[in-house]
């Protein structure tokens, strides 16, 4: 059985259910979860790491303070470079205006180079529904546009396939002879891909991060489609949200080496792609038409409602990489383009439909491994942690936990309740073990949820505290005595 | 976060024991407790106590947290304030995270002037154990024998909130008779993460298993930890899966006496498959 895909639309439980119970997915997720975080600490130790980090927030953060008047530069230096600007408020409208512009240059075929943006806005199924053809052109995304499925991961999209899975697409859709040698299956990917770029009308591409000062989109790819994806067609559009912008030249080389160190552990990748505008007289290549769509899309709404933080984000993955909750479940389980940890912060707070999302924030031990690892210090837990205290407080949290909430604030509020309620716990704890020999194996629901598959002990006989005064009862008779 | 540093080391403490310590493993309170006293500090125990809020905030209840954050700043507040303790102590790295970093989430500056003046004051001088042994009264050695293979499991909020970690470490090294062995994955999450291990079992459990499947490998017979709800969890797998491993407070392993004069005969040369008892059933 090759890793199955989830279907995003499933309930929540449904999702993690079906992640758990595969053991392909399990193994190809522990696999490259660790390469990727280890590649990544070693990268980030050959540095000074922690200077890195911090002089990316720091000029992230500015970034965030000055968001309209950098917007408007890079607008104004596209502009005067002979690029196009178009601003999306939302899905719709971005998709409105790539499909406006494709159909002012007679575009039949599109070649894309991989994007999480374009994914949240699902622009290939309405370049599709619109009668274009569209080709991810990123190895990893070609897979799952072959399979059929979304990425599963923002910087890894086949990360939860195993070789086996992959060779098992390319032999039913590109009738591929059985192999599990990878470069043959590059091979022949390659070649296929070769074709699309050739006869494409339009490349697609998202941005790592669009440099104001000269108005110049910058691209950081491995194997190389995204130059082509930008320099071959006639027409190249690059859509960004709103946030991935950074002043100057120097900053662009900033996140670029906080990107590939914590992305990958390379100190820089194979190809970084800059495109400032379109092709001039006398230039070999490059595209006849430039435009960028800049794409909002609840980016500002996040910024006014305390969520900038997340704004910060350089979609590096290495949050995803180190989270115990990842590697358990995959990207597909969150339901959502955005997976991880970071994915539980912004899926909730985007517009875009994700089944479930309300779940998301929850679905976390709060362990901090992510924090540890981002290249921008975002405070993931503290998210989610304010993300589930804007739930309570919109009233959204299940009725029943409110009630056990209000009664445990209400026993733990005083100290004669707290301590009746101890030795009832303690009772009835003691009887129920004592008929399952030692321990708790079941618990009357919602506790069921533990001791299916945990053991709980008996509360203590005696309290610490009864100890306690036992104790000071025995000292004092000894001080008395003596 | 400002820890406080002592010019003197202190001489009188607060023990802030923490509900599931009082409720579920006195023993590990009072190993804290027989700790501190042997390494000359007097402990007080405020009886008011209760718990900190924490499975509250975590779970998104401010407003509820907020009572019993402000409810534990009431007790432990003008203890330190007027002098009758140098600091608290809390056998647990989650507690000392709640009370010393997430009540200024509670509190804020202008709404509540006095609480937040009061985090403030008390998170400089709230300890977890180790911390407290090693940093404050520069403790690295307790004193204890503890014979059988230990590892170390480092709970989340310990390690990434309080930044504690090398101490536990340095106490266990200098236990007598201890083998340490590595853990892999030792600074993952066991997945516990309170309502968590309820709302999502089935996650849960998995971070669980693994942490138990890395038990197992490292052939240890206890593994110690500074957080009863992370024991809770793994020992919770271990036992459901009939593993021989246990998870131990550090508390009680620090405490672990073997009586110095009498030592326990050595098993008869020839004598095979002597059962060699095991350290934690003692404990437990
Ligand atoms: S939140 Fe941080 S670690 Fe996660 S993808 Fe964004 S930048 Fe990378």
């Amino acid at each position: 059985m090759a890793t199955s895909t989830i279907d995003l639309h499933a309930p929540y439980k449904e999702r993690v259910k079906l992640a758990l119970q595969n053991l392909h997915l399990k193994t190809a997720l522990s696999r490259s979860t660790v390469r990727l975080s280890s590649a990544r600490v070693a990268a980030m130790t050959a540095v000074d790491g922690q200077r890195l980090r911090d002089q990316t927030r720091q000029m992230k953060e500015y970034v965030l303070r000055n968001l309209p008047d950098l917007l408007e530069e890079l607008e104004r230096n596209i502009t005067a470079n002979g690029g196009h600007v178009h601003w999306a408020r939302d899905a719709s409208e971005a998709q409105a205006i790539v499909l406006e512009i494709a159909r002012q240059a007679n575009v039949q075929k599109v070649v894309k180079s991989k994007s999480m943006v374009t994914e949240e806005i699902h622009l290939n199924q309405a370049l599709e529904e619109a009668g274009l053809k569209v080709v991810e052109t990123d190895l990893g995304e070609y897979i799952i546009q072959l399979a059929g499925e979304p990425p599963s991961h923002i910087v890894a999209p086949v990360v939860h396939k195993r070789l086996e899975d992959i060779s098992a697409v390319f032999q039913e859709k590109l009738d591929m002879p059985p192999t599990l040698d990878p470069e043959q299956m590059c091979a022949i990917a390659r070649a296929r891909l070769r074709q699309e770029f050739l006869t494409a009308e339009m490349g697609i591409s998202g941005v790592n991060f669009a440099i104001a000062e000269t108005g110049t989109v910058c691209i950081v790819t491995n194997e190389g489609n995204g130059r082509m994806v930008t320099s071959m067609p006639r027409v190249y559009v690059a859509v960004m949200g709103i946030e991935k912008l950074v002043p100057t030249v120097e900053d662009a080389f900033l996140q670029y080496q906080a990107l590939c160190r914590s992305s990958t552990g390379q100190q820089c990748s194979v190809y970084l792609s800059l495109t400032s505008g379109p092709r001039r007289e006398g230039d070999v290549d490059g595209p006849e038409e430039f435009h960028v769509v800049l794409l909002d899309n609840g980016r500002s709404d996040m910024l006014a409602r305390g969520y900038g933080e997340a704004l910060l984000c350089v979609r590096c993955g290495a949050c995803l990489n180190v989270c115990p909750v990842y590697r358990e479940i995959g990207g597909h389980a969150y339901g959502s383009t955005y997976s991880g940890p970071i994915g539980a912060v912004i899926s909730p707070l985007l517009p875009a439909q994700v089944t479930n999302a309300e779940k998301l924030p929850h679905a976390s031990s709060l362990c901090g491994a992510c924090r540890d690892a981002c290249p921008v210090k975002i405070d993931l837990p503290r998210l989610l942690l304010d993300l589930r205290s804007d739930q309570v407080e919109a009233n959204q949290a299940p009725w029943l936990e409110r009630q056990a909430m209000e009664i445990f604030v209400r026993t733990m509020s005083s100290r004669r309740s707290y301590e009746n309620a101890g030795k009832l716990a303690s009772l009835a704890s003691n009887t129920m073990a004592a008929l399952s020999g030692g321990n708790l194996k079941f618990m009357p629901p919602p506790l069921s949820a533990w001791t299916q598959s945990r053991d709980f002990p008996p509360f203590a006989k005696k309290s610490f505290r009864e100890l306690w005064a036992e104790r000071m009862a025995r000292r004092r008779t000894i001080q008395r005595g003596g | 976060m400002h820890r406080k540093t002592f010019e003197q080391p202190p001489r009188r403490v607060a023990l802030f024991v923490t509900c599931m310590v009082d409720m579920i493993y006195p023993e590990v309170g009072m190993a804290t407790v027989e700790l501190l006293e042997r390494h000359g500090v007097e402990v007080i125990f405020p009886e008011e106590q209760t718990c900190c809020g924490q499975p509250a905030f975590n779970a998104g209840y401010r407003d509820e947290a907020r009572v019993l954050a402000r409810r534990f700043l009431e007790i432990f507040g003008p203890l330190v304030e007027q002098g009758q303790v140098d600091a608290i102590v809390a056998p647990s790295g989650s507690c000392t995270t709640m009370t010393s970093h997430f009540y200024a989430t509670l509190f804020d500056s202008a709404a509540n002037p006095a609480e937040r003046r009061r985090c403030e004051s008390l998170a400089a001088v709230t300890f977890e154990l180790t911390e407290f042994l090693v940093d404050v009264l520069g403790v690295t050695d307790t004193g204890a024998r503890f014979p059988g293979k230990v590892t170390y499991h480092a709970c989340c909020h310990l390690l990434r909130e309080l930044q504690v970690d090398a101490q536990p470490r340095t106490l266990l090294a200098n236990v007598q008779d201890a083998e340490l062995v590595e853990l892999t994955g030792a600074e993952e999450c066991c997945g516990f993460g309170g309502l968590f291990s309820i709302k999502n079992a089935g996650i849960s459990t998995a971070m669980g298993q693994r942490k138990a499947r890395y038990l197992a490998q490292s052939g240890a017979d206890v593994v110690a930890l500074c957080d009863v709800s992370c024991m809770t969890h793994i020992n919770g797998l271990l036992s459901r899966q009939g593993q021989h491993c246990r998870a131990v407070h550090i508390a009680q392993i620090l405490n672990s006496q073997v009586d110095v004069e009498a030592p326990p005969p050595p098993p008869a040369p020839d004598q095979e498959a002597v059962q060699q008892p095991r350290r934690w059933q003692d404990i437990r």
